[in-house]
């Protein structure tokens, strides 16, 4: 498991990749890379690289949504595998983050 | 580490350099004891237990090598550091003192700088190990503490999350714990009708955070279950707790099941779970019980859906549901069992042994490996109604009070009907009349088939004949659902009780805003499950004929008044 962010130049957006197994021990790791952006209100976060993602990493996802501003807030779940992405459907986070 | 001064032990079989030793080391502070030869060492080192050991090598009785060895063992958990004293220069023999267990030499004769040099020395490396010790001793009895303490929370968890009415015979489970705690929840309650619920839910993370949220998810359930609350209501309210106490982004992935067996249909409502399977009997056709909401508590009350959906069940059916344990199990190839091996194999399996091919086909999966999440399983069996007559054992009242003739009018407008649902109110004023608690069952059931048919046929003007085939089955519960988002009229309820100790009537009058039907002109049909009124009017009609001493309609059909006799046999 490791993970990268990347802010946009302008500071609008901020894209954080995962890979490997995105589970409980990214938790502080995933944690750090968003926070000290407070003005970012839109993210992004790359799955291309992750083989799994467990219950904990949807509760990471949920706490970045939170942070990003809840219903209010931006977040792109992007390039999901076929597995990762069977378990974002069956948690039908489809209704609070944008998956593509 | 102690104040006192360190206690060393010289021995020496040569008094002069035993003498000479002794004096240097007492000059630095040291409490000195001296022993003449090996085995004298071993006598004093059991009496004084000094802190430093000095030994010669070579000595009569056990020579330095010996005892070295004798006071390692007697020494196991704690460090006591042992320099050997030592004219010898040969390599090999130097490395022989450090393999007997010394930590150190001294060669002969002794330089006074080098020896206080290696004393402060071997100090601070006892320093450090007291210090390591007593955290290692610190972190044991922590453990050992917390193991304690989570033994007694995980018994309270599992008389929360792991109790009702799963012993049942028709509810087969299988709940393999991960650690101390399980984030597994299954709950199974009868509501006072007799329908059964049951919900399996999936806490994220183990231990503390599961064990707590399952107390309100389990208390929600059961108490609202027994009052006669309705899944979306039970539902609803156990979403709102939980995200109330849960930290954000933790959540409670659930499937609720309401399962009615003698209107042959199962209500439920899937945030985040794997499908369940429903199997049925008759053609071995299987459905699937779909993940179609988010988790339980990680939306707030405005933003929940309880939407629920339904499918007709037959006497036979198995339903079949179980956490993502059982999809992830990995093989030790690092496999998936996969959701659609477990579809297969629940096809396959003979009917009466599905729970039983799954649990051992996911084992086999498996193999050694421990599996990576909580495995939970559970078969809920649909019997014939006729069987099934574990309705809740009702209170019996020994208290003489409460209300003994009375009378009520309640009245609900279009409004109301779409939001709320009456029952559990009218049920809880019915019991306030202690001589009715023994009947909760049959009063709840009489009022539930009154209030849908005022409902869904009154109000919403549904026809029931539509439940008579599959597809019809699911139409009639999509229009339902259709209907009450634009709902016009009203219920109205009256109720009467006069009755004392010994027994009394309580009639109950619905009328609704519909057009009324062609009911059946006399009971008897009801009575006789052969007779036509069965097909057209469901199996509602025949149960509130056979559980009322009178049922009679007045025309048009939108008004029905039922007598509900009880007596007390002292």
């Amino acid at each position: 498991m490791a993970i990268s962010s990347e802010l946009a130049e302008d500071g609008a957006r901020l894209t954080i990749s995962v890979s490997g197994r995105f589970d409980f021990s990214a938790h502080k790791e995933f944690r750090d890379s968003y926070e000290g952006t407070e003005d970012t209100r839109e993210y992004t976060v790359d799955l291309s690289e992750a083989s799994y993602l467990d219950s904990s990493a949807l509760g990471m996802l949920l706490l970045l949504r939170d942070h990003a501003g809840g219903d209010n807030g931006s977040v792109e779940i992007v390039n999901c595998s076929p597995d990762v992405r069977k378990i974002l459907t069956i948690s039908n986070f489809d209704q609070l983050f944008t998956i593509h | 580490m102690s104040d006192l001064p360190t206690r060393i032990l010289v021995a020496d079989d040569n008094a002069t350099d035993r003498l000479l030793l002794s004096s240097i080391v007492k000059k630095e502070g040291y409490e000195v004891i001296s022993a003449v030869d090996g085995a004298d060492a071993l006598c004093k080192f059991d009496e004084c237990v000094p802190d430093v050991v000095l030994l010669d090598a070579m000595m009569p009785k056990l020579d330095g090598f010996e005892v070295a060895k004798i006071i390692r063992k007697r020494t196991v958990g704690s460090f006591v550091p042992i320099v050997f004293l030592t004219s010898l220069t040969e390599a090999d023999e130097l490395a022989r003192c450090l393999d007997a267990g010394g930590d150190d030499f001294l060669s002969k004769p002794y330089n006074k700088i080098i020896l206080k040099a290696k004393l402060n020395a071997l100090d601070r490396m006892r320093a450090l190990h007291t210090e390591v010790a007593d955290q290692r001793d610190q972190i044991s009895r922590h453990h050992a503490y917390l193991l304690a303490e989570q033994e007694a929370a995980k018994a309270v968890f599992d008389n929360v999350a792991h109790s009702g009415q799963l012993h049942a015979p028709y509810i087969k489970q299988l709940i393999s714990p991960l650690a101390v705690f399980n984030g597994d929840v299954v709950l199974a309650a009868h509501d006072p009708g007799g329908d059964l619920y049951v919900l399996l839910g999936d806490f994220t993370g183990h231990g503390l955070t599961a064990a707590i949220g399952a107390m309100p998810l389990a208390d929600t359930f059961y108490g609202m279950t027994a009052k006669g609350f309705s899944a979306q209501d039970i539902l609803r309210e156990a979403n709102r707790k939980l995200h109330a106490v849960l930290p954000a982004g933790y959540f409670c992935c659930a499937t609720l099941l309401r399962l009615n067996f003698r209107k042959g249909c199962v209500e439920y409502w899937n945030g985040g779970l794997p499908a369940g399977v429903l199997l049925r009997t008759r053609d071995g056709s299987t459905a699937e019980l779909t993940s179609t909401h988010l988790a339980l508590g990680i939306l707030d009350d405005r933003r929940f859906d309880a939407a629920t959906q339904v499918f007709e069940i037959n006497e036979g059916d198995k339903l079949l549901l179980c956490t993502d344990g059982v999809v992830e199990a990995r093989n030790p190839e690092g496999e998936d069992f996969g959701y659609d091996t477990l579809r297969r194999i629940a096809e396959l399996a003979p009917h009466d042994r599905v729970f039983e091919a799954v649990r051992d086909a996911v084992y086999g999966h498996l193999g050694s490996r421990a599996s990576d999440d909580d495995l939970t399983l559970v078969e809920v069996s649909v019997l014939d109604p006729a069987q099934f007559e574990s309705r809740p054992v009702a209170a019996h009242d020994d208290s003489p009070g409460g209300p003994k003739d009375w009378s009520l009018t309640y009245e609900l407008g279009a409004r109301s009907l779409a939001v709320f649902n009456p029952l559990p109110l009218l049920q809880h004023i019915l019991m306030e009349a202690p001589h009715l608690r023994p009947c909760a069952g049959e009063i709840y059931t009489v009022l539930s088939e009154l209030y849908s048919n005022a409902l869904e046929h009154g109000v919403m003007g549904l026809d029931s004949s539509l439940k008579n085939s599959a597809d019809g089955f699911s139409r009639y519960y999509e229009a339902r659902a259709a209907a009450l988002e634009n709902l016009q009229g009203f219920v109205r309820f009256e109720m009467q009780s006069a009755g004392d100790e010994n027994g009394g009537t309580l009639t109950v009058r619905v009328k609704d805003s519909g057009a009324g039907f062609d009911y059946p002109k006399d009971i008897e049909q009801w009575r006789n499950p052969r007779s036509g009124a069965r097909a057209y009017h469901g199996r509602g009609l025949v149960l509130l004929g056979e559980l009322c001493e009178s049922v009679r309609y007045r025309d048009p059909g939108n008004e029905v008044e039922v007598v509900f006799r009880w007596e007390v046999h002292q």
